[in-house]
């Protein structure tokens, strides 16, 4: 699903935030990126939606090779892909329901299929009932839990999530972790970056480890993170 | 639903939304769509009181006096017969005698050349006729003039049109004024609006971000952009109408006494339904325009690269 071939990534300020990551994530799994704060963690991940370009190496998502993909097509590439933000990325001015519903408004459905679909999805996360409010009356998890409603409702094969648990307790984070097992377990690929390792310990999945710009370590996390 | 449905419905909600979003912020659009309409009412305005003054000059042309000079030869007493003989013509209605004393008289008073003319010792000036045309006797005064000129007891057949030839050019000179103002006024609401759609850009930053970052195509993130600026050079144009019809109004009591001292038909013309139509087309797509520039230049920011 995700292939990275020796994949560089060298800003306009002159820091290289990756330099030559090679791993390949399988159509299916769920994996996490870990590594400090300032690792490329959230690089990696833009790399994957086109949000930025390689400067060296090939990106393939889906048999996809990023660089021949134009400005122009970039936005019906990122439909396949759902987008967890740690900072949400919440409209205020919005509803919850109108929220959600964002990623089905570009396409061309029925808004009785919209409504189907955003309602699904608030369900998945345990938020139906607060379809009509604005996400500025909500907790930070339940905020972050209508962003991955988001990032589900058109039911994207891929998911990628950038510190999806960086605000949260850790109860609330093994929640929202558990929340993501269960989309893995109907077939969704995942890819969450997070540097919360205690919590992922916790989670039977594969672990990329970014260190001075590569994967260092790529490993189950089963054995508790303690070997290669 | 079909495709086209589709994009029809997506198209008219966009529609709606943007006249939603203008409607949030009353006072300050409504500044805006005035400051348009007031641009759009210039050029238009200023188009229509030509169009009028043209219509004027046009219906003095069919009834004008001229004036026919007579050989100094002539004395006063035949010039006077002249004169009678010239009344009785058809197509003639008076014919008043301007003496050559007459004449001299009014010169040194308004030329300001009084006391040269006292040197010269006699009066260079004929004996003239001037020849009101009778009502409604228009397409014979051509006529009339040739044989006046033909007599022999007459020198020269001079109409008082040159001023309404003057007239006429300044008016000609004016609608090109006008030309320029209108693109000069049409490039200012394009600017107008390119910079309202540009702080509406600024203030959706938000959204704009969260709608690409979901895969929303340039030309969705663009369209309720266009729309804002569509509707508010539409806005602008009714505004302006309503500008033109209340200048006119105002102007409508006064034009009409004018029209009474010179015992003329004349009423003020607004701009036709044609002509308004074309002014709200013109609003509309200047709008657009406007909308399409500042998106074109605004919206890039989202993309890598
Ligand atoms: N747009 C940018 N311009 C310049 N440098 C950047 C930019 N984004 C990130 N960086 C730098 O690249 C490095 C990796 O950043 P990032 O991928 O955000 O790390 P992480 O998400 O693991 O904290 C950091 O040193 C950061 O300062
Ligand atoms: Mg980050």
């Amino acid at each position: 699903m995700i292939r990275f071939e020796n994949v560089g990534k060298r800003y306009a300020s002159g820091r290289e935030a990756l330099s030559g990551a090679s791993f390949h994530i399988e159509k299916g799994d769920m994996a996490f990126i870990t590594g400090h704060s300032g690792a490329g963690k959230s690089t990696l991940l833009k790399l994957i939606a086109l949000i930025e370009r390689p400067t060296r190496g090939t990106v393939l998502v889906n048999n996809q090779n990023t660089s021949r993909i134009s400005r122009r097509k970039i936005p019906y590439f990122r439909r396949q892909i759902g987008i967890v933000f740690q900072d949400h990325k919440l409209l205020s001015d919005r509803s919850v329901f109108d929220n959600v519903a964002l990623p089905l408004l570009i396409g061309a459905l029925k808004s009785r299929e919209v409504s189907r679909r955003v309602r699904a999805a608030l369900d998945q996360v345990g938020l139906l009932k607060f379809e009509n409010n604005s996400p500025l009356t909500l907790s930070t998890g339940e905020q972050q839990r209508v962003g991955i409603a988001r990032a589900i409702v058109s039911r994207p094969e891929l998911v990628i999530a950038d510190e999806p648990t960086g605000n949260l307790d850790p109860e609330l984070s093994l929640e929202i972790m558990k929340l993501f097992e269960r989309f893995n377990q109907v077939g969704v690929t995942l890819l969450i970056a997070t540097h919360d390792v205690e919590l992922i310990d916790k989670l039977q999945c594969r672990r990329l480890q970014l260190e001075s710009g590569r994967i260092v370590e790529s490993s189950q996390s089963s054995s508790h993170g303690d070997s290669m | 639903m079909s495709f086209f449905q589709k994009y029809v419905d997506l198209h008219y909600k966009n529609f709606l939304e943007a006249l939603q979003r203008i409607k949030q912020q009353p006072v300050g659009n409504l500044m805006t769509i005035v400051v348009i309409g007031i641009a759009l009412a210039l050029p238009t305005g200023l188009r229509v009181m030509v169009n009028n003054l043209s219509m004027i000059s046009e219906s003095w042309n069919s009834a004008t006096d001229f004036t026919v000079y007579l050989e100094m030869s002539i004395d006063e007493k035949s010039a006077n017969d002249l004169a009678r003989d010239i009344e009785q013509r058809s197509g003639v209605g008076d014919v008043v005698l301007i003496t050559r004393e007459e004449a001299l008289a009014d010169f040194q008073e308004y030329s300001g050349f009084g006391e040269a003319l006292d040197t010269l010792g006699e009066n260079p000036l004929p004996h003239a006729l001037i020849i009101s045309p009778a009502d409604g006797a228009n397409s014979n005064i051509s006529e009339l003039a040739k044989t006046l000129n033909a007599m022999e007891e007459t020198n020269l057949v001079q109409f008082d049109t040159a001023w309404i030839d003057r007239l006429r050019s300044i008016l000609e000179l004016t609608l090109r004024v006008v030309d320029i103002v209108t693109v000069l006024f049409g490039f200012g609401v394009v600017v107008v609006i390119g910079n309202t759609i540009r702080l509406e850009i600024n203030n959706r930053q938000d959204e704009i971000e969260v709608t690409k970052l979901v895969g929303g195509s340039n030309g969705y993130v663009r369209r309720p952009f266009l729309y804002s600026g569509l509707w508010f050079g539409f806005a602008g144009a009714l505004i302006a109408i309503l500008i033109i019809w209340g200048i006119l109004g105002l102007l409508s009591s006064p034009a009409r006494s004018v029209a009474q001292l010179y015992e003329s038909g004349f009423r003020l013309i607004g701009p036709n339904f044609k002509e308004t139509l074309a002014l709200i087309g013109m609003g509309t797509f200047l709008g657009w325009a406007g909308a399409a520039v500042a998106t074109i230049r605004h919206l890039r920011d989202a993309d890598p690269e």
